[in-house]
């Protein structure tokens, strides 16, 4: 192709999406970036997946900085993208303002909570789907003691805790649970040193399944797992593939469902508060070949009950936030 | 007392894990600062060599060839410092952290592009990784009570960049006290001048300090990334660099007060990821924050001047200008 042509099918190209620009909904990525194996990429899956059954085109962005959060929130409004999806709790404080200046575009913020009538905010219920890999966890474990590690220590993270150590009870009364955080500060998130280090702790506490809830820091903590040769449980995306056969399952946050939902409704999205929890496909666990081995019927029957259950709100897994004390420990 | 022996064998074996990467880049930040460059860089020389030597490993399989990328990465990063703070006698201090910041951007912004797992590289396996080697005898003399399980467990069964670290202590005393090169370059950190009236190069001595900065801080960085991980992952460093030069203060520019300073932070970092020892033999409880902040604690209270008297050298921070 030579240079003028490639040019001239830029330009067309240029021309048909603006055509097609009306009502396009644009999706924006967090600083993490579009193919992070975790959130991005899952919300990136679900707009494909609206796409490809669709036929229909969004529009996308990657946040290189800090700064650009307002910005790219203004440029999809004017330009008439609807509705426009937010990857990430960090775009809150941009969103309320730039909601009340353009009444008629929908927007959807994933993970936070922004109060305005245009703006659905979805959360997960992630202590629903922390219970159900606690319920596996503690089945799993030959030893009686399983551990949870956590990325920074904030309320979310301690809501993640709180689900599991609710689902391991329920199995198993007895069971010890050892909790650790990675830090107090956003570096915690990318430590996979000292997640190898509490790994290692664990373990020698006699853990023999270890929930990882820790973004980055997670990568150490399955590693070590599987070196040492006990089980892991990843978080957010499926992470059974990371070392297959040393993965128990992963508490899997749905965020393409979530995308996939807000794309589908279009221009008619309906606002306000949207819980994804067992109920609508927001949270689960994660099952593949990489983890079929691993995972008996039985387990996996006694957990699919729980979640039948948690489903219909025959059991009510107590969720951190809510009042920010966990009853059990 | 067995269960508390056993309990002592885990922490020190994870201290000594934990102190390495502090012990590489505080001595490394020794040479620099000794010859009067101060380094910030640390962290940044660390995490570029961290990428590079995880890349490299991953790519070629050879995690020989990964430590000397990640060297090289190091090394370069130094020589960038070199050049901006000796040649054009700029600030230490902005070209240090200009350093952290191009590496904590490039190294994730080159992952993207080469591997694109999001910033990361991918999971070395078996030849891309420093193994855990025993040492001699370890298996017989572990029978041996106390000192068997001290032997085989404690100091055998670490990857070999452990051992490598700590001969760096001897090595850099040595060096630095026993020889013509030492001697000159603690003198260009006190007094330039005086080196440089008696015809030796100051520049010369500063660049060469700078480079075996690099040297060390790609060891400590490939030692993370290959020995301790699997790989890289964006800002796995977490500011081990800033510990680092925290542990030099404490150390007052000393090669053994550097190990034992770093050894120290190592510990309180092993023993932060264990609160439930101290409340077992000790019989309360600790904040794990409290023990995550008492490094810095301890900088500023020596710093303050409450323990002894940290004065780092003379000449530092101070590009040389030769008198016209």
């Amino acid at each position: 192709m030579t240079l003028m042509q490639k040019f001239l099918s830029a330009t067309a190209a240029v021309a048909m999406t603006a055509g097609a620009a009306l009502a396009e909904p644009a999706l924006i990525f967090d600083l993490g970036g579009k193919f992070d194996k975790s959130f991005n990429e899952m919300a990136f899956t679900g707009a494909q997946r609206w796409a490809d059954e669709t036929g229909g085109t969004f529009r996308e962005i990657e946040l290189q900085s800090e700064a650009q959060r307002e910005q790219a929130l203004r440029r999809f409004a004017e330009a008439g993208s609807n509705p426009i999806i937010m990857a990430g709790f960090a775009f809150a404080s941009a969103l309320e303002g730039v909601a009340k200046d353009y009444p008629d575009t929908k927007f959807a913020i994933i993970d936070m909570v922004v109060d305005a009538p245009n703006v659905r905010s979805v959360v997960f219920n992630e202590h629903e789907g922390s219970y159900l890999v606690g319920m596996m966890a503690a089945q799993a474990s030959k030893s009686g003691t399983v551990g949870f590690i956590g990325g920074m220590d904030i309320p979310l993270i301690r809501k993640f805790a709180c689900g599991y150590v609710q689902g391991v009870k329920a199995v198993n009364a007895d069971a010890t649970v050892i909790q650790n955080m990675t830090g107090t500060t956003p570096a915690a998130w990318n430590d996979p040193v000292k997640g190898s280090e509490l790994t290692k702790a664990q373990i020698a506490q006699g853990a023999d399944i270890v929930y990882a809830a820790a973004g980055g820091t997670g990568v150490g903590i399955l590693q070590t797992a599987a070196d040492e040769g006990i089980l892991s449980i990843g978080v957010d995306s499926n992470q059974n593939y990371m070392h297959p056969g040393k993965v128990l399952t992963s508490m899997m946050k749905r965020v393409d469902n979530a995308v996939y939902d807000a794309m589908a409704a279009g221009a008619d999205l309906e606002t306000g508060f949207n819980v994804m929890g067992l109920a609508n496909g927001g949270v689960g666990y994660a099952m593949d070949d990489n983890n079929a081995s691993l995972v008996s019927a039985d387990m996996q029957a006694a957990v699919d009950a729980a979640a039948a259950k948690i489903g219909t709100g025959e059991l009510v897994v107590h969720d951190y936030m809510s009042d920010n004390a966990c009853p059990v420990e | 007392m067995l269960e508390f022996f056993q309990d002592f064998i885990t922490v020190s074996d994870s201290t000594l894990r934990l102190s390495t990467p502090l012990l590489l880049a505080c001595l490394a930040g020794l040479f620099s600062e000794r010859a009067g460059i101060f380094d910030i860089g640390l962290e940044g020389k660390m995490l570029a060599a961290a990428f590079f030597s995880a890349a490299i490993a991953a790519v070629s399989g050879s995690v020989w060839l990964g430590l000397l990328a990640g060297i090289s990465a190091s090394l370069a990063l130094a020589l960038l410092h070199g050049v901006a703070s000796i040649t054009f006698r700029g600030n230490q201090l902005i070209s240090g952290v200009a350093i952290n910041f191009l590496a904590a951007g490039m190294t994730v912004l080159i992952a993207q592009s080469w591997f694109k797992q999001g910033g990361r590289t991918p999971s070395l396996f078996a030849g891309g990784r420093f193994k855990e080697i025993t040492l001699p005898f370890a298996d017989t003399l572990a029978s041996v009570p106390i000192l068997g399980p001290l032997y085989a467990d404690l100091i055998s069964g670490h990857s070999i960049l452990v051992y490598v670290a700590l001969a760096t202590v001897p090595l850099t005393w040595w060096v630095l006290y026993r020889t013509r090169f030492g001697l000159r370059l603690r003198a260009v950190g006190e007094a330039p001048e005086a080196v440089d009236t008696a015809g030796v190069s100051v520049i010369g001595l500063r660049y060469s300090a700078v480079l075996i900065c690099g040297v060390l801080c790609g060891i400590a960085g490939a030692y993370m990334a290959t020995g301790l991980q699997a790989g890289f992952v964006k800002d796995m460093t977490a500011g081990r660099g800033y510990i680092a030069l925290a542990a030099l203060i404490f150390a007052k520019w000393r090669p053994w007060y550097a190990l034992s300073s770093c050894l120290l932070f190592g510990f309180l970092q092993a023993i932060a990821l264990r609160a439930d020892l101290i409340e077992k033999y000790l019989g309360f409880k600790v904040q794990v924050h409290l023990l995550d902040a008492l490094p810095y604690i301890l900088t500023v209270i020596i710093l303050a001047g409450f323990v002894g008297k940290a004065i780092p050298p003379r000449a530092g921070g101070e590009p040389y200008v030769k008198e016209r």
